[in-house]
């Protein structure tokens, strides 16, 4: 390598970063259609290889030791983490690297600070602190979230009393750090680190109540942070490629976040600042027994294989059983039979937008037979069983029918519109909304006591046997 | 750049990332997350040029963790959004259509 080659800010670096986003741009494109989106992420990935090897070229880049010993160390954490996930756990890992990603930009805007007052520009001053500020949000943020998926620490909402009125003294102190590192001559780093350690309180205070079903919104809404704040450090640092990557990211996180909000009936606000408030221990305390049907999987055999259509809803119970395998089986099994199955797809099935498809697709589940709620629902009332794996709170018709339940008016898929409902599930406990399903207590529901993955296989095993 | 130049940038990118983005079927948004999460680990350049200007202990030490974190965010989220896609493309029925 010939390191400072390439001028910083000349026109050969500027073409070079707007070849690299041109890059992540077309990748993206190329996002749109499962055949094409493996291509569109090399793509992406070669724009990046573009811009680092841009940035490695600059005059002025040194410091090898620290620069290859962070590349060396952070790629073999990257190879070595990539390669061995499961996919059930890829929300966590999301989280995790969405967390790194927010360091970075706060580490970062905290080393340009240093070098800030020699010559002190307001427009590349302010972007520093926006930096330090959402980055370091980020990254606590995205622990807490790793921490709450990877059952670190409970995924249930821990509040604080007074939690709002503590966030909202900690984001005004934020911001008058803000103004007064800004509106000074000679600002003080001790100011600033307070700024990264206050950033970081917020960052944990603000995640750590919010419950795992709310777990889609909060990564989408981090990875829009970590976008927005790496723009802004595009700004500090006059780099294009940063300033463009960096808004591709928080355009896509806020259109998933809005999405999944939608999915789920409740404003931005409300997932992050309300949790689901005490409801859940109340609701989760009461248990009383409800009469209840409960089958084998013989029984549970027996009504599938003489099924015309049957629909699968699965939830975030078959991704921890890591049923997807026997499930695709036992559909195998029905469709030689000429069983027509689909799979329906509630938008927040999982723990991250889109995780159900995922998962399914890793067992071999055609794309076409993925079904969206919206699109599923109408035909419901013509299925003749639904089976519910590891799905709770997605499926509890209160959404619908009761308007005091904490999760009314949230889109459910309308299993309970099925002629029959078999629910396979390891117990009546509720979900992570922490309120009782009613689903389970209708007359044509039948529970089917198990863990998904043993169930399911159980089914397939009987089916030929018919 | 000037300041005005950048905000031009960054409101026409916004305008494209919502126009592409909005197009990836729900089906692909776990791998979308995954290879955006990717990209904004861009900041690893911001890595790399401040490690040109450390000075002191603990300006290296904040550009070699900046650097490994950026590296980790890139090399992992390509490679992770490579495996899952791998997953849609093999499919038997996927290519038929």
């Amino acid at each position: 390598m010939i390191p400072g080659v390439i001028e910083p800010g000349g026109d050969v670096a500027t073409l070079l970063y707007i070849a690299a986003f041109s890059l992540f741009i077309y990748g993206l494109m190329q996002g749109t259609h499962p055949r094409t989106a493996k291509t569109g992420n090399l793509i992406a990935a070669g724009g990046m290889a573009v811009a680092v090897i841009t940035t490695l070229l600059l005059d002025g880049v040194g410091n090898w030791g620290v620069i290859l010993g962070g590349l060396f160390v952070g790629s073999a954490i990257g190879v070595i983490a990539s390669v061995r996930v499961q996919m059930t756990e890829m929300p966590q890992m999301v989280a995790l690297y969405n967390g790194v990603g927010g360091g970075a930009v706060a580490l970062i805007a905290w080393a340009e600070f240093r070098h800030a007052p020699a010559n002190f520009e307001l427009d590349s001053f302010i972007p520093i602190l926006f930096a330090a500020v959402v980055g370091s949000v980020s990254f606590w943020g995205s622990n807490i979230a790793f921490a709450k998926l990877q059952d670190l620490i409970p995924t249930r909402p821990i509040a604080v009393p007074g939690q709002q009125f503590i966030n909202g003294l900690l984001l005004l102190g934020l911001i008058v750090a803000c103004v007064v590192l800004a509106s000074s001559d000679d600002p003080s780093e001790g100011l600033f680190i307070a700024l990264l350690i206050g950033a970081a309180a917020l960052g944990n205070l603000v995640v750590l109540p919010i419950g795992g079903a709310d777990m889609p919104v909060v990564i989408s809404l981090l990875n829009a942070f970590t976008g927005l704040s790496a723009a802004a450090a595009g700004f500090a640092l006059d780099n294009v490629a940063l300033i463009v990557a960096g808004t591709l990211v928080g355009s896509s996180g806020t259109i998933l976040t809005l999405e999944m909000a939608n999915a789920m009936n409740r404003s931005v606000p409300n997932i992050l600042f309300a949790g689901f408030g005490g409801a859940p221990a109340a609701g989760a305390g009461s248990g009383e027994e409800r009469p209840h049907t409960s089958i084998g999987p013989q029984d549970a055999a027996i009504k599938l294989a003489y099924a015309d259509n049957v629909v699968i809803v699965p939830g975030y119970g078959l991704a921890v059983a890591q049923a997807q395998h026997a499930v695709k089986e036992m559909a195998d099994e029905l469709e030689k039979r000429g069983v027509n199955v689909n799979y329906a797809i509630h938008p927040v099935a999982g723990r991250m937008p889109g995780h159900m498809n995922v998962l399914l697709a890793e067992a071999d589940v055609p794309y076409e037979k993925l079904r969206e709620m919206e699109d599923i629902n109408p035909e419901m009332p013509r299925t003749d069983v639904a089976v519910v794996i590891g799905a709770n709170d997605v499926t509890n018709p209160a959404a619908k029918n009761d308007p005091n339940s904490p999760i009314a008016g949230m889109p459910i898929i309308e299993v309970h519109e099925a002629k029959e409902v078999i629910v396979i599930k390891r117990s009546l406990s509720p979900g992570f909304a922490g309120i009782d399903n009613d689903l389970f207590y209708e007359p044509n529901t039948s529970m089917l006591f198990g863990d998904a993955k043993a169930a399911a296989a159980e089914i397939a095993a009987e089916i030929p046997n018919l | 750049m000037d300041l005005v130049t950048e905000l031009t940038i960054f409101i026409l990118a916004a305008f494209v990332g919502f126009t592409v983005i909005s197009k990836v079927p729900t089906t692909l948004h776990t791998p979308l997350m995954s290879q955006t999460n990717a990209i904004h680990g861009i900041v690893m350049l911001g890595g790399l040029i401040v490690a040109g200007v450390a000075d002191g202990a603990l300006e290296h030490i904040i550009a070699f963790i900046a650097i490994a974190f950026g590296a980790i965010n890139i090399v992992g989220g390509f490679m992770v959004t490579d495996r899952m896609l791998g997953m849609f493309v093999r499919k038997p029925d996927g290519g038929s259509k």
